[in-house]
């Protein structure tokens, strides 16, 4: 309650500081927004794009909370996603299996590729106290490298050297009657994916022995060992489920809303990924909400460039505003804590008075 | 009569609890002042109120005969109040001088000045005998040593009026000496202290005033040298309080703890623990006597499965556990109650109902097929509050974080003994406990005892470890120096023992 308290009031802080921004380039804020929320909302197909948007960054927020719900920092998510979308990419490409079953082949490869890739971090967290943070980013370089040199060795596409081969419509996410409903929008089943994975890992977290001890060891891991929980297990674990759900978000990125992958470029949504488990306040549902508001800033963003002056880069500097508030949460709960303190005394001004001293 | 601080009828509330109703202290200047009440009477909140950490609902506070408004720990030290805290608040690996300037740093020109403050440190320290080396580094320090700081920081500070928290629970008996007279030097320059303990020895060696609090509401103020500790005791528990332990005669059974030539490393990875052998029966406590880091941690952890042994074996009921992981173990019936209830005892995130379950939510009825099941979860946890006695604020839901320390340890006595242990350690199960607590956790023990089984009892207080135990082992040095029995021994001998002499006697 608290904390969905507290990421409002950094939304709301985070927007209005983009409108203070639009005025000072000497544009109407509230042309903009509403040019904003029709770039994302207007019609049909533009809430499905918004939607795909938000996808890949459901996955991504979910790894990083995931993690963080144990006390570790998965910074490769992106390296994870890549790998995932590359490992379904190749499936999707070379082997020709009845519709349904390479989709799920796909999605299984994927989820493995991603757990396997932040599995090795998880290794060294255990084994040998290696910081996660040095290694899952080392671990996006590889991927990143890898990426390089498999695509353009195996994979290469027809015309670009820099991207894969297309994936033919029926090897990937899209179907027809997503794309018909929302009126040939690339929205995809990723989406249907994503809820699950949410809805997936809430219960885990919430509901489960499992929960109760990556939770355990994420709080304290002293207190953990002493009950008996096995520590390193634990992390390993967390870091694997983690991956996992990166490298969905890498299927639902290379073979949903998008059909090829590209050299070069680690995916942003891995970063994103951090902002919006912040902003979600490392909850599953909360991460959801987080990752359609950044898919309508994102989506709303070109709309809004087209219609009026200002950059298309406002959407990242409002987001990044509103992270720099869910981050400084403190400062937002002190707030509360003294409005709420003046109501409570308000109240007591209407109670008994104490007499002044008389000792 | 000059008061320097008077807090009058003062109110403050939790969410779902009242932590101090109505409650009246004055300090008279250049008086130590004891604030006595059990844990959870609301003592560290109320100081909390005059060191400006809360603010109350209602009720005064004036200084020096001036009503204030102490918004925040700030306006406090502007007003001559410092507060060293139960837990204390320093840097690990700053030094001793840039703990003490930290948020208050002496600058020459634009530059830190650590020199003159260091300068002053020492000159503070000398005056007040506190013996502090204004160089050394936080995390090389004894414990006693922090608390020094700690106190130095409010002299720094220049602060008139000293509130201590809980000094004594966490020094060894020469420590709480040399606390006792550093404080008698502090009222002969002119200081007024108030300390919070429930140690009722404390108070009569130096208070000259006692105000008492009993579940948030002012009992009263006694003159210490009119009051006996009975008194006292009776004032804070609202009962009769008895400090004998009853219990009777122990008939051991067969051994359910053997302990064979064990040796394990301690944290500096020398032996902590050397070629150490013990035995310990159904139907007997056996305590271990000595001076702290004398090798009990690397005991409790090896036998815990929390270390590694280097050689020697443990076993219980005569199966070998030496190598076992910590969840076997406890299924063969070995629980702990650990040395530090934060670092260890408690997930202080958790609410209590997962506290209460945190070594068999995993099993029936807390769980089935890896799910959880709250319902059976809280009706566990709350027969166990109940039963202890812990007071919290929202019951078995409380964060554990909220409970004051006195809580949380009954908390985890509480889940331990619930798991009726074939054998219980014990570390410092009543540190930091008021009588009325102590007097019933003391109780509890030997009621375990009774009921057949193994009890290792290791505490640095001695009264505790000669009346709970049937057997003493003393240790010093890692090594065991002897073993003696309880009803035949005295503080004297175990005393010497400790001290690594007078190994004769041993059985
Ligand atoms: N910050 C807090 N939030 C909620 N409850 C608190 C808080 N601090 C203390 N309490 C509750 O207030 C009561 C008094 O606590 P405290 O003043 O710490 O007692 P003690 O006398 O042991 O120092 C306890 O029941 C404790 O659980
Ligand atoms: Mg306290």
């Amino acid at each position: 309650m608290r904390n969905t308290i507290v990421s409002l009031i950094s939304i709301i802080l985070g927007l209005v500081a983009g409108g203070i921004l639009m005025l000072f380039i000497g544009s109407n804020p509230i042309e903009g927004y509403s040019y904003l929320l029709q770039g994302a909302l207007k019609n049909i197909e533009r809430i499905g794009n918004t939607l795909a948007t938000a996808t890949p960054l459901i996955f991504t927020g979910l790894s990083v909370a995931f993690a963080f719900r144990t006390g570790l920092f998965n910074i490769g998510a992106s390296g994870q996603m890549l790998v995932g979308g590359l490992a379904a990419s190749a499936v999707g490409l070379t082997f020709d299996l009845s519709r349904p079953v390479l989709l799920l082949v796909m999605v299984l490869v994927g989820l493995i590729a991603g757990g396997l890739w932040a599995f090795v971090p998880g290794l060294l967290k255990a084994k040998f106290n290696v910081h996660e943070v040095v290694s899952t980013i080392m671990m996006n370089w590889i991927a990143y490298w890898t990426i390089y040199y498999v695509v353009p060795g195996y994979f290469k596409g027809e015309f670009l050297e820099t991207e894969s081969k297309k994936l033919a419509e029926s090897a990937t996410l899209r179907t027809p009657f997503l794309t018909d409903m929302f009126d040939g929008s690339y929205i995809n089943l990723g989406l249907f994916l994503a809820v699950i994975a949410v809805i997936i890992i809430a219960f885990i977290i919430d509901k489960t022995t499992l929960g109760f001890e990556l939770k355990a060891v994420g709080f304290n891991r002293f207190a953990a060992e002493y009950a008996g929980m096995k520590v390193n297990r634990n992390i390993i674990l967390s870091m694997l489920i983690s991956g996992a759900l990166a490298g969905v978000g890498g299927v639902a990125l290379y073979t949903g809303n998008a059909s090829s992958i590209q050299i070069g470029i680690l995916p942003a949504q891995g970063y994103d990924g951090i902002a919006v488990a912040l902003l979600g306040a490392n909850h599953p549902i909360g991460v959801f909400f987080a990752a359609v508001l950044f898919g309508i800033l994102y989506s709303g963003t070109g709309f809004m460039n087209a219609m009026t002056d200002i950059p298309p880069e406002l959407a990242n500097t409002i987001i990044a505003i509103i992270i720099y508030f869910a981050a400084t949460s403190v400062m937002i709960e002190r707030l509360l804590n003294k409005f709420m303190k003046r109501r409570s005394n308000r109240k007591d001004k209407s109670g008994p008075v104490v007499e002044k001293g008389d000792s | 009569m000059s008061y320097v601080v008077e807090m009058l009828n003062i109110r403050k509330e939790f969410p779902g609890i009242v932590a101090n109703d109505n409650i009246t202290l004055a300090l008279k200047k250049g008086e130590i002042h004891a604030l006595l009440g059990e844990n959870g009477a609301g003592k560290s909140t109320l100081m909390g109120v005059l060191f400006g950490m809360y603010q109350p609902e209602r009720g005064i506070v004036k200084v020096n005969g001036k009503e204030v408004r102490i918004a925040n720990p700030n306006v406090a030290n502007r007003l001559g109040i410092g507060m060293v805290h139960q837990h204390f608040k320093l840097v690990e690996n700053f030094t001793v001088t840039e703990n003490i300037i930290l948020g208050s740093e002496p600058l020459k020109g634009m530059v830190l000045d650590i020199d003159k403050a260091a300068k002053r440190i020492e000159e503070l320290s000398k005056h007040y005998g506190l013996n502090v080396d204004p160089h050394a580094k936080i995390e090389d320090i004894s414990v006693g040593m922090q608390q020094r700081v700690e106190i130095l920081k409010m002299l720094y500070r220049e602060a008139d009026v000293l509130i201590l928290d809980e000094p004594t629970a966490v020094l060894t008996p020469a420590e709480i000496d040399e606390l006792m007279k550093i404080m008698r030097n502090l009222i002969k320059e002119g200081k007024s202290i108030i300390i919070i303990t429930h140690k009722l020895k404390e108070i009569k060696a130096v208070a000259d005033r006692c105000t008492v609090i009993r579940r948030g509401k002012g009992i009263g103020t006694v003159n210490v040298a009119d009051a006996s500790e009975a008194s006292l005791a009776e004032m804070m528990v609202g009962r009769h309080v008895s400090f004998k332990v009853d219990k009777k005669e122990s008939t051991p059974g067969e051994v359910v703890l053997k302990i064979d030539s064990l040796s394990v490393k301690n944290n500096r990875k020398v032996m902590g623990l050397k070629d150490f052998s013990l035995e310990v029966r159904a139907g007997e406590i056996v305590g271990v006597a000595g001076v702290e880091g004398n090798g009990q941690t690397e005991l409790v952890e090896a036998i815990t499965g929390l270390r590694k042994a280097e050689s020697g074996t443990v076993l219980i009921s005569g199966e070998e556990i030496t190598n076992l992981p910590i969840r076997d173990r406890n299924e063969k019936g070995i629980s702990h109650i650990p040395e530090d209830r934060h670092k260890r005892g408690l997930v202080l995130d958790y609410t209590l109902e997962s506290n209460m379950v945190l070594q068999i939510y995993n099993k029936p009825p807390f769980s089935k097929y890896g799910l959880l099941n709250e319902s059976a979860m809280k009706t566990y946890a709350q027969n166990i509050l109940t039963n202890f006695d812990v007071r919290s604020g929202e019951g078995a839901a409380s964060i554990a974080r909220t409970l004051s320390g006195g809580n949380q340890q009954k908390a985890i006595i509480g889940r331990e003994l619930e798991l009726d242990p074939k054998l219980l350690i014990a570390v410092q199960p009543t540190r930091g406990l008021d009588v009325g607590s102590i007097e019933y956790i003391h109780k509890r023990i030997i009621e375990h005892r009774d009921k057949g089984n193994a009890v290792l009892l290791i505490s640095l207080e001695l009264d505790e470890v000669l009346q709970l135990s049937d057997r003493i082992a003393i240790v010093n040095n890692g090594e065991l120096v002897g073993t003696v029995i309880a009803s035949e021994t005295n503080e004297n001998e175990v005393g010497l023992m400790m001290a690594g002499v007078a190994k004769e006697r041993s059985i």
